[in-house]
């Protein structure tokens, strides 16, 4: 102990022990690092990137930057994550076809397995929202009146009252959420896409995200029934009032005519 | 039968015949009711035909639905707001909390017997009613059938439209669903608005802060009991008066200032009116059986933390709305006090607007200084000054429309919803300019046609080739009823000031009251302002003479 401590102002000391500190965080690393995990990068997953790049060095690179650092065109992509890609390129709405307001949904072009092969390109380039499991977007057995209630006082604001969707300022606007599936419907509220806010899990847990998606479905799907007679879009009373003008107020006048062409004579002379 | 007197036998006549079981019934009625005097006078009134007139009718019997459908809701709706949960038979909203009026507007849609139906059309048919008094004003209006003597008949009719507005509104307003509570605190921001008096009026009509418990009780009151009452005591005085007046016609041969030509009451109007309004039930009930109208299910309850996109009135309420949604938000803080004029100005211009067309006929009458009966109508081009007015009133009211649907316009014409605002903003302004100027022409053009066809006949599209070789076309002349329809219209002088100076050289006092309607006489009547209507020296000098042309 006593030449340690003798020798321990020595000039090289300091390189020893920096030494031997690497020699222990190497060590310890290789005895604990996840092998296997690696082993599977090799095949699948780091394929799919490789894939995933490809299909993004064509399609989407000219606006978002070559490493998805993004450009004047088109935002940062890192730390989006694969649910925001999962939505905006399987709704169609990227690769976007023109700057404006809003970029709209429009006819999807990359097949589900190139879409994931990109989502998982663009959630390699930094941790964000995971596209969700069949089972994480599942309605059945939710609540639909709790959805209700909750789309009441989150989404209403924007997407009307049973989600026909509703004007924003500039010409953007809130689509309507008929026929919109229940995965894109999620990721959407995962990740927050162009004017709406996100509601992550920690403000909006996955069992609330299913009954909202379970009332959507419920007042705005393909099963939706309608008690009254046609819904006249759902739009409330602009709608309405056009109806009672042109069928209402047309009709009536229409038989006023009628009754009126149809008079009695007084006498055939 | 103790005594021979009493019995009824002894008014029969010698034949012995009783009188048919009617006519006992009538004489029973007219001893205590004096009816047959009522039914002489009235019974041969006489109705001019024409479709137009029957928009009146379309708005009674819309009126008389609305009662009926009415009543029947009143026997399940409850006016309380009261919270409950709901535990009925709509699945999504099970086990939500709601005021008492939203779950039983609930039950009447979906365990009542018809009360889906009956709701539908008692709120279809008040869309219809008021849009039918809107059609029945303008052709009042562009008729000039509200010149002298049913000027106050008129006002009744302006006053039912506004109650109308209103029942209408507090009826949309009591189901207490997300849409009507979210217009009845817009409405509660325009009472607010107004200055002093705005606090106080909005804590008393809601018993406190907003929303309170009180205002759906309220509201019911209102508006199955104030205003209806009110419209019907108006709507009966319309009616008396429409009969004391007897009805206006259009010019034709044989109609006079002191006449009136057509069919009497009984028994043509009487059949008539009465299949129409079983027709006018029949479309009502059909498009309520057709189209949903509220749905207030899907809509939710209300709940102030709450609010949708896409919330608007009712159409008849639209105007207002638009007002306000264009309105820039413009405030004043004095004092420690807020004047809201981003609210408050639109309510101003809401009554503006509606004042503006209440008090034409008496501004016009003031103008033209007219002060004589009329009874024969108008045709809407020979008063080009008055259609153009009414014209462009009617633009401010669609331009205000617009921006009520100002957010459905931008998502389905894909435009910018600060566009829209704009145009609205500068539309309201501009718009009923260039329609007046417009209209005017437009009518001017056609009494110039008019003038045309009267001298020169009907252009037949027949080309006739003359011995020298030159085309023209052949006119066909006017029957001379259709001469006589076409001219009948009185065309009048604008008023004179009169000379400058008196009869001693001094120069005469002319307050700007005369000289303004001076002016607005000559833009009524002035050279340019209507064209000369034929006379019989030119139409005689035209065809003696050398015939075409």
């Amino acid at each position: 102990m006593k030449k340690l401590s003798a020798r321990r102002r020595h000039p090289l000391a300091a390189v020893v022990v920096l030494l031997l500190a690497l020699a222990a965080t190497g060590g310890l690393y290789a005895a604990f690092a996840p092998a296997g995990k690696a082993q599977a990068d090799e095949t699948a997953q780091s394929l799919a990137i490789e894939e995933g790049k490809k299909l993004y060095a064509v399609g989407c690179a000219s606006c978002h930057g070559t490493g998805g650092q993004g450009t004047t065109d088109g935002p940062s992509l890192v730390g989006v994550g694969s649910a925001a890609v999962d939505f905006q390129v399987g709704t169609g709405r990227m690769p976007a076809q023109q700057p404006g307001a809003q970029v709209p949904k429009k006819k999807v072009i990359y097949s589900q397995a190139e879409i994931d092969q990109l989502a998982a390109y663009v959630a390699s380039l930094g941790a964000g929202p995971i596209t969700p499991t069949d089972k994480q977007v599942d309605p059945a057995g939710a609540d639909v009146a709790n959805g209700g209630e909750l789309f009441r006082t989150n989404c209403a604001q924007c997407h009307n009252f049973t989600g026909k969707g509703g004007a924003l300022t500039e010409g953007k606007y809130a689509p309507d959420l008929e026929g919109v599936s229940p995965k894109h419907i999620y990721e959407a509220m995962q990740t927050g896409p162009q004017s709406m806010p996100s509601f992550p899990d920690t403000t909006m847990p996955e069992q609330e995200k299913k009954d909202i998606i379970a009332y959507i479905e419920t007042v705005n799907g393909d099963k939706t029934e309608s008690p009254g007679g046609l819904a006249l879009g759902g739009l409330g009373p602009v709608s309405e009032g056009l109806f009672a003008w042109i069928f209402g107020l047309g009709a009536l006048v229409a038989v006023a005519v009628w009754v009126a062409a149809h008079t009695a004579k007084a006498k055939k002379s | 039968m103790s005594t021979a007197t009493t019995n009824p036998s002894a008014a029969e006549p010698a034949s012995g015949r009783k009188a048919p079981a009617g006519e006992r019934v009538a004489d029973w009625a007219d001893g205590r009711l004096g009816i047959y005097g009522l039914a002489k006078a009235n019974m041969r009134k006489i109705f001019p035909d024409h479709w137009s007139f029957m928009l009146g009718e379309v708005c009674l019997y819309s009126f008389i639905i609305i009662i009926l459908t009415g009543v029947y809701l009143t026997l399940f709706f409850q006016p309380s707001m009261g919270e409950i949960v709901y535990h009925g038979p709509y699945e999504p909203m099970q086990g939500i909390r709601m005021s008492e009026a939203y779950a039983s507007t609930l039950k009447i849609s979906f365990e009542v017997r018809g009360g889906l139906l009956v709701r539908q059309i008692h709120h279809w048919a008040a869309l219809i009613f008021l849009a039918g008094m809107f059609v029945h004003m303008m052709r009042v209006f562009f008729t000039g059938a509200f010149r002298k003597p049913r000027e106050i008949n008129w006002m009744f009719g302006f006053l039912l439209f506004v109650l109308g507005m209103f029942t209408g509104f507090t009826g949309y307003s009591l189901p207490d669903d997300l849409l009507s509570g979210t217009g009845v605190r817009f409405t509660q921001g325009a009472i607010l608005s107004v200055p002093i008096v705005g606090t106080y009026i909005s804590m008393f009509l809601f018993g406190g802060e907003f929303p309170g418990h009180d205002f759906v009780a309220r509201f019911y009151s209102i508006h199955i009991l104030l205003l209806p009452g009110i419209m019907l005591g108006l709507l009966v005085a319309h009616l008396i008066l429409v009969f004391y007046h007897k009805h206006t016609q259009f010019a034709g041969p044989g109609r006079t200032n002191k006449n009136v030509v057509g069919m009497p009451l009984l028994p043509v109007y009487m059949a008539k009116a009465g299949g129409f309004f079983f027709l006018v039930f029949g479309v009502i009930a059909a498009i309520a059986a057709i189209a949903t109208i509220n749905p207030i299910w899907a809509i939710g309850p209300y709940r102030v933390d709450q609010v949708s996109t896409g919330a608007q009135p009712d159409w008849y309420m639209g105007f207002a709305e638009g007002l306000v949604r264009v309105m820039p938000g413009w405030e004043i803080n004095l004092w420690g006090h807020t004047l809201v004029l981003g609210v408050f100005i639109p309510l101003v211009a809401f009554g503006l607007v509606l004042g503006a067309i209440a008090m034409y006929p008496f501004i016009e009458s003031w103008v033209t200084g007219d002060k004589r009966e009329h009874h024969i109508l108008d045709r809407p081009r020979n008063a080009p000054t008055r259609t153009a007015f009414g014209a462009a009133w009617i633009t401010a009211y669609f331009v205000g429309l617009i921006g009520g649907g100002n957010d459905l316009w931008a998502t389905h014409f894909h435009l910018s919803i600060n566009a829209i605002t704009w145009f609205v903003r500068i539309f309201f302004f501009l718009g009923p300019v260039i329609v007046f100027i417009v209209t005017k022409r437009i009518c001017l053009g056609l009494q110039r046609r008019d003038r045309d066809k009267v001298l020169h006949g009907r252009e037949s599209g027949l080309i006739k080739r003359l011995p020298h070789g030159e085309f023209v076309e052949v006119h066909e002349p006017l029957s001379p009823g259709q001469l006589h329809t076409l001219t009948a219209h009185e065309q009048y002088r604008p008023v004179e000031l009169g000379p400058e100076v008196d009869e001693n050289g001094v120069k005469r006092k002319i307050s700007p009251v005369q000289k303004l309607r001076a002016k607005l006489s000559k833009g009524y009547y002035g050279e340019g302002n209507q064209i000369p209507k034929a006379t019989p020296e030119e139409y005689k000098e035209i065809s003696e003479g050398h015939g075409h042309h």
